[in-house]
């Protein structure tokens, strides 16, 4: 590239190591606020992300997700705070200028070009020289695994190679970040648990620092590095998927989150290690050293079905009451049953089909968990 | 464009449907059914249109014994063929014309917000209300020696003689540019519109500014509506009439003034009828020619 094009797209040469490769920006969000109108979408929201990472910001419909990424990217600019990429402040820069590529949920490919011209065309826009731009766009196209589909028109294309060509045209000229909006969104489910990997391999190959916006949280817990999760424009909680989805920081995470049985705290019986909880309906059970939630005071108990065992077994553990089966559910490879304890708690068990036999509604059995599996959380 | 394309189609489901009548069963209008709902609309274009034309038709060669003399007349007489010349050359300038002054009202129109664009749509639109006459006089009343145009130059101390504004080329170009730019604005206009906002945040991101997102992606996409446009204008203007007689004056005589002045002054129908043919069927094979030509090229739009 001249050096009048480097000026123009505003990358610093030397920070990008070799020729050819970007090297991994940081991305920094601080306090970002948008507001339209009087409702504010997204409500001071600050996270860092390391170079070469994928971040996930999870949430659902409305929790300004969306509009994050599209401050991050340039589309919207935001009431307050501040987006710098790589320690450089973004927010005065157009789109144009941000060296960003963006995977928009419907593709948005260029109609009236070919898949090759449609990867090509940021390549285009920065002035490489035909040749070399013939040779990256092949190479992003085998990336993806679309070879030999070059000369075909968007329009001849499968969602799910669309979705590629889309993957393609955003990283084929290196920018210094990622940005996919519901990047699985169109697809089915099988097609969206291959994409979820490949992607992800992808990036994980090119070292490209990542934000993806989704409402699905297993993919959220399969392709991130770090996932935040919002609501309602307020970042809920930001950790690896390991942390948010096994110490979940309130009930909304714990809820979004696989499943949980969220049981109302009456009262917590001070001193003794572990602390013990009792329910409002009289359940008593040990808690979680990890939980106690920054000093408030919890007020909700986090059980995983998958946590809680059913039958004979469940005697040997610490925490273990009587309950009735009240429903049975047969899910193929998993048995999920939704029980009740004696003072009306309601337990949600989650087993594997093969474990055993399934219990008949009414039955009477004993449901357990161990001291680390339950969580106590605040609101 | 792709209604060259349905007619047969559309004449083969109704030939399939009308010889099916022993197929009954929930199909709606086979055989004499069909016949009842097409007759009376065939019948009034059958009278009133394909009747006269096949007069017109028959009359330019049957005059009453078969003869090219009429079509040799237009061909061999040099003000003719210069009518037929000006016609052409006005045509093609009032396109392009509406398709660069159109191009940029659609741009403009399709960046305001919907409730703007309405507002500026009707005034779009009102002239139409008016007749073409009444719009004629209107004209005239502008581009004359002692119009308006003219006064408020002198007054500004611009110019000391009027302009010869009227009863020129000039006036007759710019009274059709105006009042044939909605053919063009509306379908660029609605080119534009279907042109998913997505793809420039997606130019914008792949490092195009806004010059070249506009040239590169806004431009080639609405090309089918700046297409459609211009062969509407292009062929309107072939035929128009009133400006250029009121205000191209005599001696700016496009091919429909002749054929009014052949029909009403020289009471030469065969004359009228022979230029109406090369009108027609002129503009048909201009149609069909443009038609092809344009199909394989243009860009295709579509959500993806």
């Amino acid at each position: 590239m001249s050096a009048a094009t480097s000026a123009t797209i505003g990358i610093d040469r030397a920070a990008r190591g070799e020729a050819g490769t970007s090297a991994a920006a940081s991305l920094d969000v601080e306090r970002l606020v948008k507001e339209f109108g009087r409702t504010r979408v997204v409500d001071d929201l600050s996270f860092s992300l390391r170079g070469g990472e994928l971040l996930t910001l999870l949430g659902p419909s409305g929790s300004g997700k969306t509009t994050t990424m599209r401050m991050i990217a340039g589309f919207e600019d935001p009431t307050s705070g501040d987006v710098r990429i790589a320690g450089e402040s973004v927010l005065d820069r157009e789109v144009h200028r941000r060296d960003i590529g963006v995977v928009f949920q419907q593709y948005a490919l260029f109609p009236h070009m070919t898949v090759f011209g449609n990867v090509a065309y940021p390549l285009e826009m920065r002035r490489v020289p035909k040749a070399e731009r013939a040779r990256r766009v092949e190479r992003a196209i085998s990336m993806v695994r679309l070879s030999g589909f070059e000369g075909r028109y968007p329009r001849e294309l499968s969602g799910g190679q669309q979705q590629r060509v889309a993957l393609a045209r955003a990283i084929v000229f290196q920018p210094r970040l990622l940005l996919m909006d519901e990047p699985m969104g169109a697809l089915d489910k099988r097609l969206r648990e291959l994409m979820q990997v490949e992607v992800r391999q992808l990036q994980r190959e090119l070292g490209i620092t990542t934000v993806s916006v989704t409402h699905d949280q297993v993919e959220a817990l399969v392709m991130s590095d770090l996932i935040a999760v919002l609501d309602g424009g307020v970042l809920q909680q930001i950790g690896p998927p390991l942390e948010v989805y096994q110490r979940p920081a309130n009930r909304f995470v714990a809820d979004f989150l696989g499943e949980s049985n969220l049981l109302e705290v009456a009262r917590l019986e001070g001193g003794a290690d572990p602390k013990v909880a009792v329910t409002a309906k009289g359940l008593r059970t040990t808690v979680s050293a990890d939980s106690v939630a920054d000093g408030r005071e919890p007020a909700l108990l986090v059980v995983r079905p998958e946590n809680v065992a059913i039958g004979e077994a469940a005697r040997d553990l610490c925490n273990h009451l009587p309950v009735e089966v009240r429903e049975m559910l047969y899910v193929g490879d998993l048995v999920k049953y939704r029980c009740v304890a004696e003072g009306g708690d309601e337990i949600q068990v989650k087993a594997l089909a093969a474990a055993g036999s399934a219990f008949a509604p009414g039955a009477r059995t004993t449901v357990g968990w161990r001291t680390e599996h339950c969580l106590a959380v605040a609101r | 464009m792709s209604g060259a394309a349905h007619s047969p189609a559309m004449a083969r489901a109704a030939g399939a449907g009308a010889r099916a009548p022993a197929r009954g069963g929930g199909r709606a209008g086979t055989g004499p059914a069909l016949w009842v709902l097409l007759g009376p609309p065939l019948a009034f274009i059958g009278v009133l249109f394909l009747l006269p034309l096949a007069q017109v038709i028959w009359g330019s060669f049957f005059t009453p014994e078969f003869s090219l003399a009429q079509y040799a007349r237009i061909v061999e007489t040099p003000v003719y063929l210069q009518v037929l010349a000006r016609t052409a050359r006005v045509a093609i300038v009032t396109t392009a014309l509406c398709i660069v002054l159109g191009y940029p009202a659609a741009l403009y129109l399709a960046s305001v917000k919907p409730t703007t664009r309405q507002w500026l749509l009707l005034c779009v639109v009102v002239p139409f209300f008016l007749s073409m006459l009444i719009r004629n006089f209107i004209w005239m009343a502008l581009l004359q020696r002692a119009g308006l145009v003219n006064r408020a130059l002198m007054d500004l101390g611009w110019i000391t003689e009027p302009l010869p504004l009227m009863y020129n080329e000039f006036g007759m170009l710019v009274t059709m540019t105006n009042m044939l730019l909605p053919y063009t604005i509306f379908p660029i206009l609605s080119s534009l519109l279907a042109i998913p906002p997505e793809l420039r945040n997606a130019s914008a991101s792949l490092g195009a500014g806004r010059l070249r997102t506009f040239l590169r992606i806004t431009l080639p996409l609405s090309l089918p509506g700046v297409a459609a446009g211009g062969l509407l204008v292009f062929i309107v203007a072939l035929g128009f009439f009133i400006t250029p007689a009121l205000v191209g004056g005599p001696k700016q005589m496009m091919i429909s003034n002749l054929i009014d002045f052949s029909v009403r002054e020289v009471l030469n129908w065969p004359f009228a009828f022979a230029l109406a043919n090369v009108l027609l069927w002129g503009t048909l094979v201009f149609y069909f020619v443009y038609v092809r030509m344009v199909e394989g090229r243009l860009p295709r739009t579509g959500i993806v």
